[in-house]
């Protein structure tokens, strides 16, 4: 971590979907299992429910960082709908990253109900891949700017 | 076929579909005020059919207006503007019976601002289009340039020239350009991440919102679009570089899978924003990923509308 960072704290928006990755949070709390203070959690019915404009719109408002997780291919609540977000964001991570966004501040991923060390050690992981890129600046809102 | 004789050809066209009430209006193209402008025009009898006109200056796409107009309508159509009305009537939003389209195979457009550039601002009065020259005339000057040298940059890299939708064809067809030419793409994304970051941000700060480029867009038809929302606003109105850039890449997002690519947008801008390099990237992606081209086929499903179990998947964590 950069020294100019001093007790900096990463603050990362986690869309989960309801029916999968969320109950999956919440078995790693059940399981009292350790990860980083650094998420918030915004509960959606469906990843295919994540618009881009959330993402933008954690960003433009200070997030360093962004998790979106629905339930594994295949195994959808409303059948399709993490395969049309997977489609709509394998485009949107590829444009934000095309336009210079820096690597590693948007990420998906699959955790089911029943993955809750996964959910832990994806924030973990997710956490330290901000860290290391220290404050996010460059999407952020100038009403939101430090 | 010359321009004057394509002219001649669409005129005697419009004519006839007006004459025998087979449309009530024939959207087309007229001669602008200033040379190397051509505007569009709204022709509603036989008479005023003369009017219409067809050089390397009919850059707007004239898909936009058809909206307006609830009747049956004629519409001359080069080959990006026929792709944008297959996605429109793909999505519902143009009855195919009501449109008759003069089809008209297009070698490209011819950028004016361009070739006033290369005048060094000087007044030009007379362009003369010859096979691959541009001869302009001015005040005390004459110059000929090179055709494909003045090209707007859509047409550079456009694999559709000839009109993929028609009910009569005016002129022959054209010989086309490959297809999925994304060289333009691979070389910026070949350049460093700061680097790409730069140039963006230095395009965005030229942008006044003004919202020519969705205007002049064939398929930013929304009620409602969402840079002029405020329950929710969800991009931020101001017109600095990150509420800008919110916006063209929202609009990139819109557009995924459904921009033609003819290159209105940039036409449009005042201040000519490279907002290409954005739809660009989500082509080549769809293209690459999705194996689909926008605006080829009216039977094909929207890339963002359907899926495939074995859709890519690496950009996701811990697959």
């Amino acid at each position: 971590m950069d020294s100019s960072h001093d007790g900096w704290e990463p603050r990362i928006i986690a869309f989960l979907c309801n029916w999968c990755s969320y109950a999956g949070a919440d078995l790693a709390g059940v399981g009292r299992l350790q990860y980083p203070a650094s998420i918030r959690i915004i509960r959606v019915p469906c990843s295919g429910r994540i618009s881009p404009f959330f993402i933008l719109s954690a960003f433009r408002k200070g997030a360093d960082g962004v998790l979106v997780s629905g339930c594994h291919p295949g195994d959808c609540h409303y059948i399709s709908g993490n395969y049309s977000a997977r489609r709509k964001f394998a485009l949107l991570k590829g444009l934000l990253e095309h336009v210079g966004l820096e690597e590693g501040r948007v990420h998906f991923t699959w955790i089911s109900a029943s993955e809750g060390g996964k959910f832990a050690d994806v924030i973990g992981r997710v956490t330290e891949t901000v860290r290391g890129l220290g404050p996010a600046n460059q999407l952020v809102g100038k009403q939101w700017r430090a | 076929m010359n321009p004057t004789d394509c002219s001649n050809r669409i005129a005697e066209e419009a004519g006839r579909l007006l004459t025998e009430g087979t449309v009530d209006v024939v959207i087309g193209f007229e001669k602008g005020s200033l040379p190397m402008r051509s505007t569009p025009c709204f022709v509603r009898t036989p008479q005023d059919s003369g009017k219409l006109v067809w050089n390397s200056f009919c850059s707007s796409n004239l898909s936009r207006y058809l909206k307006q107009f609830p009747g049956k309508v004629g519409i001359v159509a080069k080959g990006c503007d026929t792709r944008a009305l297959v996605e429109l009537i793909k999505e519902k939003q143009v009855n195919r019976e009501s449109l008759v389209v003069i089809g008209v195979p297009c070698r490209g457009m011819i950028d004016g601002a361009g070739v006033l550039e290369r005048c060094d601002g000087k007044r030009v009065s007379d362009v003369e289009e010859r096979d691959d020259e541009l001869v302009i005339t001015g005040d005390s000057f004459r110059i000929t340039l090179a055709r494909g040298d003045f090209l707007h940059p859509a047409c550079r890299v456009c694999f559709t020239g000839n009109p993929v939708l028609f009910d009569v064809l005016i002129g022959e067809k054209v010989q086309e350009q490959a297809r999925d030419c994304y060289h333009d793409v691979s070389d910026f994304e070949s350049r460093s991440p700061g680097d790409r970051w730069a140039y963006i941000m230095s395009e965005m700060d030229r942008c006044i919102r003004c919202y020519a480029c969705r205007n002049a867009c064939p398929l930013c038809y929304c009620g409602e679009c969402f840079a002029d929302a405020t329950r929710p606003q969800w991009v931020g109105r101001g017109a600095t570089g990150t509420d800008t850039l919110a916006f063209h890449v929202m609009r990139s997002m819109h557009l995924a899978g459904r921009c033609v690519e003819c290159g209105a947008c940039r036409a449009a801008c005042p201040t000519k924003v490279d907002i290409r390099t954005l739809n660009r990237k989500i082509s080549s992606d769809i293209a690459r990923l999705f194996d689909y081209r926008p605006g080829l086929r009216i039977d094909q499903p929207a890339p963002l509308s359907s899926f495939k179990p074995d859709d890519s998947e690496e950009f996701i964590l811990e697959r």
